[in-house]
């Protein structure tokens, strides 16, 4: 995939951001500060202008990506999408384009990113709880030979599990851990979105 | 949702611009929504950079002036500042002795100023030392959460390290006496009311009349456990007990006793909790050395207050009558 793809899958990401702007802020005002979707969309508005007319390689458009991010998102968002983009620009190189196991690599590095940023392991009902198994899942179909938009499929199925197992969880970091037991019975408003991310890239990357 | 606003897109703007146009003490730099003294840097004195999501006013902006911050990131409400902000304010306030990060314990806060302090040392050399405040007790400390929140303490570590500050004192004291003052201070609040973000348009919890939400944070999140609403005295007990349960507070110089509103809360109000609150603190054998009431760190249009306590000792105290001159907080010369 080369540049173009890389910015078909972000603009397809701002759209489902914006679509579930208020499912999100909404899931965020359970447990946090009812502000993940207002953050997320003028985040992502911001990549879309960004990308407006942006040429270069997958890892220049992922870089601009996660410094637009890590400059107007703001709250817990901001620096932890800010560094999962920065990281997966890291692992892209300066690629021209990437095949499926090197976006596999890519995204891998978003969720490695993720964790070194926030310190959260699985089970502590944030986006982690998502995007570990959409990557794991997209590692194991492509190991198995299976083509990348199936192996996205997969992706995308890891992830919507991974977001509903958030629901029952108590949460351990973040605003909602301030809830204690309160915060079961909610789902997590990250996995929410990270699984958008993913769905994202299976609508873009994988036809 | 009833609010003085034109737009909830342009409510942080617009209150920046007011600032500005109240304060001609103050600089605000509209690009980077950062507030500073006029003045700075001031040459070979330790700059005081804190900085938060709007809607806690007048924390922190109010509290930019001599003797208290050198600098104020205002973030969108509730929402922390971004690490360019942070850095544009680092830079601004660099007199040459170091720049002191005044930081509240929640997650996006850390890490943006996490962030911002790596930028600002790799781009100019400027030393930079981060205090983060975690006095609420409210919140259960462990591994298994994201630890205690930042909440009143920080008016009196924004206060009495600003102190510290202009008496010229080196970064690593500067940051010492911030450390110590959260070190020796805790608080816990409750909420009456809920608040209402703008952009959100309706209020973040819901809490019907005759109940009353207690270890509320100040973002609107809910508190650990919801009861019925009481006399001041018992609210003033619930507050009270597990501050005094979490830290021996009797002996030393005294404490700095601060009730605080929530920004919906009558000062009438605040003085009722006042009187129950060092009623209570006579009994436990604690004493008052200073106070401070009012609506110093908010959340919104929120109902309710806070108690925070400080044990002091003479260098505190004398560093918290030292004089200081800010929007919010002013005495002394």
């Amino acid at each position: 995939m080369d540049a173009a793809a890389v910015a078909a899958w972000l603009r397809e990401f701002a759209r489902l951001i914006a679509e579930n702007k208020e499912l999100l802020t909404e899931l965020d005002s359970a447990i946090g500060d009812a502000d993940h979707g207002t953050n997320m969309d003028r985040g992502m508005t911001a990549v879309l202008t960004a990308l407006d007319g942006a040429a270069g390689t997958p890892g220049a458009l992922l870089k601009r990506t996660g410094m637009t991010l890590v400059s107007t998102v703001g709250g817990a968002s901001g620096p932890l999408y800010g560094t999962a983009f920065l990281r997966m620009a890291t692992a892209a190189g300066d690629a021209d384009s990437l095949d499926a196991e090197g976006f596999a690599k890519v995204l891998r590095a978003g969720l490695d990113g993720v964790v070194a940023r926030g310190k959260a392991e699985i089970g502590d009902k944030t986006m982690i709880d998502a995007l570990t198994p959409a990557v794991d899942a997209l590692d194991a179909a492509l190991a198995d030979g299976q083509p990348l938009g199936e192996a996205l499929r997969a992706a995308v199925r890891g992830a919507e599990q991974g977001r509903e197992a958030t629901i029952p969880l108590v949460a351990r970091k973040g605003r909602a851990s301030y809830l204690g037991e309160r915060s079961a019975g909610h789902q997590d408003p990250g996995a929410t979105s990270v699984t958008m991310l993913v769905a994202a890239a299976a609508k873009a990357l994988g036809a | 949702m009833n609010k003085l606003i034109n737009d909830p897109s342009t409510v942080v703007s617009d209150a920046l611009r007011g600032i500005a146009a109240a304060h001609s003490e103050l600089h605000v730099d509209h690009e980077n929504r950062v507030v500073h003294r006029a003045d700075a840097p001031v040459r070979g004195k330790v700059g005081l950079v804190s900085g938060g999501g709007s809607g806690h006013e007048p924390l922190h902006a109010g509290f930019v002036g001599p003797g208290m911050l050198d600098a104020a990131c205002a973030g969108e409400v509730f929402t922390s500042p971004v690490p360019d902000q942070m850095v544009a304010a680092t830079k601004a306030v660099d007199g040459g002795a170091g720049v002191l990060h005044i930081v509240k314990n929640y997650t996006g806060d850390v890490m943006n100023f996490e962030m911002a302090a790596e930028l600002a040392e790799a781009e100019t050399g400027v030393s930079v030392v981060s205090v983060v405040t975690d006095d609420d007790v409210a919140v259960q400390d462990s591994l298994y959460t994201a630890g205690r929140r930042g909440v009143g303490v920080t008016v009196l570590v924004e206060k009495i390290a600003g102190a510290a500050a202009e008496e010229g004192r080196p970064l690593a004291e500067v940051a010492d006496v911030a450390r110590k003052v959260n070190a020796n201070g805790r608080s816990m609040g409750v909420a009456l009311t809920s608040c209402t973000v703008p952009a959100a348009g309706k209020p973040t919890f819901d809490l019907p009349d005759g109940q009353m939400e207690v270890g509320i944070g100040i973002h609107g999140e809910p508190g650990r456990r919801r009861v019925p609403t009481a006399p001041a005295a018992e609210i003033a007990e619930m507050l009270v007990q597990p501050i005094l349960a979490d830290l021996d507070f009797t002996g030393g110089d005294g404490v700095i006793a601060f009730v605080n509103g929530m920004g919906a809360t009558p000062l009438l109000e605040l003085y009722v909790m006042y009187q129950e609150v060092a009623t209570l603190l006579s009994k436990a054998g604690v004493s008052i050395a200073r106070s401070l009431v009012g609506p110093y760190i908010t959340s919104l249009d929120m109902a309710g207050c806070s108690v925070t306590l400080v044990k002091a000792d003479d260098e505190l105290l004398r560093l918290w009558d030292a004089p200081v001159q800010t929007p919010a907080l002013r005495w002394g010369r």
